[in-house]
């Protein structure tokens, strides 16, 4: 085959990708649209994503939406906060001594093994209906990946680099500050991602089932008065919140470690 | 030669830079204790290029890590600028400062820019940013690296980076080099032209190098004294004086008084 055919080939097969991902939403999208109007679905079972979606923009000039969102946010930015200071320091310190490691991993599978939502409504009684505890779910949901990636990356510093720090007599703060840091940081923010998500997840869970405040109380009530497309909203409203978190925390990976494999695949 | 009478060289003149007074070296294993290295004696004088020469397991990287402080002798005393490395419990400071570490992976941190790792040790010193920089930038030439100063080390080929690795060592201006098998891990070109380079560089710096390797023509090139050692246990079985003048050029490879000392080399490794 002549090159220049090889080469129009190869043109020709160049789609980016995410002209596939765009054709593979426009397909849910109509589809779901097609079934609702096709087989005259009850907009309380499930509404048409065209409803949802003018929904959701007419929320958005709603001020309500706004100070719920602001409450939501609120408790999952204090709560990542909290995970991170514990997670990050225990996770530090677990790396570093690995007999209390050993000491303490009983307690960390079997606190891993729990299905922590489930304690929700003792942090309820505990902490309260007001923001508190859902700021105190969304700490405990984050705090675990965050100390189980910090520790690993702790653990994982490359020998031959401990090796030059002590050739060179580093003392141990250097080698902290120097060494043992920017070496775990892939690992904490990788941490982080997994954070993030789950201190939204912990507050929205914190709201579902207590106070009268935030995008989950909201989704409830809107359940309860039978709106659905209004319900279907508070979701779109929901992932676009965590959404925005995510890429937040994604997007750190550039600023803070330009020179890993994994932000520089994000630039590919 | 008995690793007692070892002390070759001295008598050369020069101050002695390290000195391995009955230094040995046992590890602990779960079948009992194994012997690393026997006791040892041997100097190395100032300015000299001494390189260690052996098949594995002869104690090489053993001798050369104990005298960069990076393993304790369970013998002996190991001396560097006439001060005792190890004292128990702790390394003596002065001693190390005194010398710089090159190992086989260049070790290189990859968060830090080529720069940045050159003038690590400086940093770790307490040395301001703009004379660190100035410090860096005039390594980076000495080693062949300028304008890549900014760089990550991964953007770098291995052996630029074993040259970085070299410009590190010497950032707090030691006086005794200290190499690992600094070009194992390199291509054979590349790794030619790394012991002109090293060559060049030490004469240009004046250093005292202790050079570990395991390939006798790079022995051969790079040393004033070849210290040969065989295994189990590791021992000195013999020093070689190598008596052509510098620099020296890749054409000595070809020299048949060259390759009279190689091949004398070789069959007391294969003995």
């Amino acid at each position: 085959m002549s090159p220049v055919v090889n080469e129009l080939r190869k043109r020709r097969r160049e789609i980016p990708v995410w002209v596939g991902s765009l054709v593979i939403l426009a397909a849910f999208l109509g589809g779901w649209e097609f079934y609702v109007r096709e087989f005259n679905v009850s907009k309380l079972i499930l509404p048409a994503p065209s409803a949802v979606i003018a929904a959701w923009i007419a929320s958005l000039s709603n001020a309500n939406t706004w100070f719920h969102t602001w409450i939501t946010a609120w408790e999952t930015i204090l709560g990542f906060f909290f995970a991170m200071i514990v997670g990050v320091g225990l996770g530090a310190v677990l790396g570093k001594m690995p007999k209390v490691e050993k000491m303490l991993n009983p307690f960390i599978v079997a606190t891993q093994v729990v299905p922590k939502v489930a304690l929700v409504p003792l942090f309820v009684v505990w902490f309260g209906f007001g923001m508190t505890s859902k700021v105190v779910i969304a700490a405990v949901l984050a705090f675990f990946p965050i100390m189980l990636n910090t520790a690993l990356g702790v653990k994982s510093v490359e020998r031959g680099y401990r090796e030059v720090l002590s050739s060179l007599n580093a003392s141990r703060w250097q080698a902290m500050t120097q060494l043992e840091f920017p070496s775990a940081l892939p690992y904490i923010l990788t941490g982080m991602e997994m954070g993030v998500v789950l201190s939204i997840i912990g507050a929205v869970v914190g709201e579902y089932l207590g106070g009268s405040e935030g995008l989950g109380n909201l989704a409830v009530r809107e359940m309860n008065s039978y709106n659905t497309t209004a319900l279907f909203a508070v979701i779109i409203h929901l992932s676009a919140l965590g959404f925005v978190f995510y890429a937040v925390v994604v997007g750190l990976r550039r600023f803070l470690i330009p020179w890993h494999e994994s932000a520089r695949a994000m630039k590919g | 030669m008995m690793p007692g009478t070892a002390a070759a060289g001295v008598g050369q003149g020069g101050a002695i830079a390290i000195a391995l007074r009955d230094a040995g070296k046992e590890f602990e294993t779960p079948e009992g204790p194994v012997r690393a290295l026997s006791t040892t004696n041997f100097t190395v004088l100032e300015g000299e290029f001494a390189v260690l020469l052996g098949p594995s397991g002869c104690g090489k990287t053993t001798m050369l890590r104990m005298i960069a402080g990076l393993e304790a002798p369970t013998s002996g005393v190991i001396e560097v600028g006439g001060r005792n490395l190890w004292t128990p419990g702790k390394r003596d400071n002065v001693a190390l400062a005194n010398m710089g570490m090159v190992f086989q992976d260049a070790n290189l941190f990859p968060w830090l820019s080529v720069e940045d790792n050159i003038a690590l040790p400086l940093k770790l010193r307490g040395v301001r940013k703009a004379e660190r920089r100035e410090r860096a930038r005039s390594l980076c030439r000495l080693v062949g690296i300028a304008g890549f100063e900014k760089r990550y080390p991964r953007e770098l080929s291995g052996g630029m980076r074993q040259r970085a690795s070299i410009a590190r060592a010497l950032s707090y201006d030691p006086k005794i080099l200290l190499m690992d098998e600094p070009f194992g891990a390199l291509d054979a070109i590349t790794r030619d032209l790394m012991n002109i380079e090293l060559q060049r560089i030490w004469m240009e710096t004046n250093k005292t190098i202790v050079l570990v390797t395991h390939s006798i023509p790079e022995a051969v090139f790079l040393a004033d004294r070849v210290v040969l050692l065989s295994p189990r246990p590791g021992r000195i079985e013999e020093i070689v004086d190598i008596p052509f003048a510098r620099p020296r050029s890749a054409a000595l490879n070809e020299d048949p008084a060259f390759q009279h000392i190689a091949n004398h080399l070789r069959e007391r490794l294969e003995h």
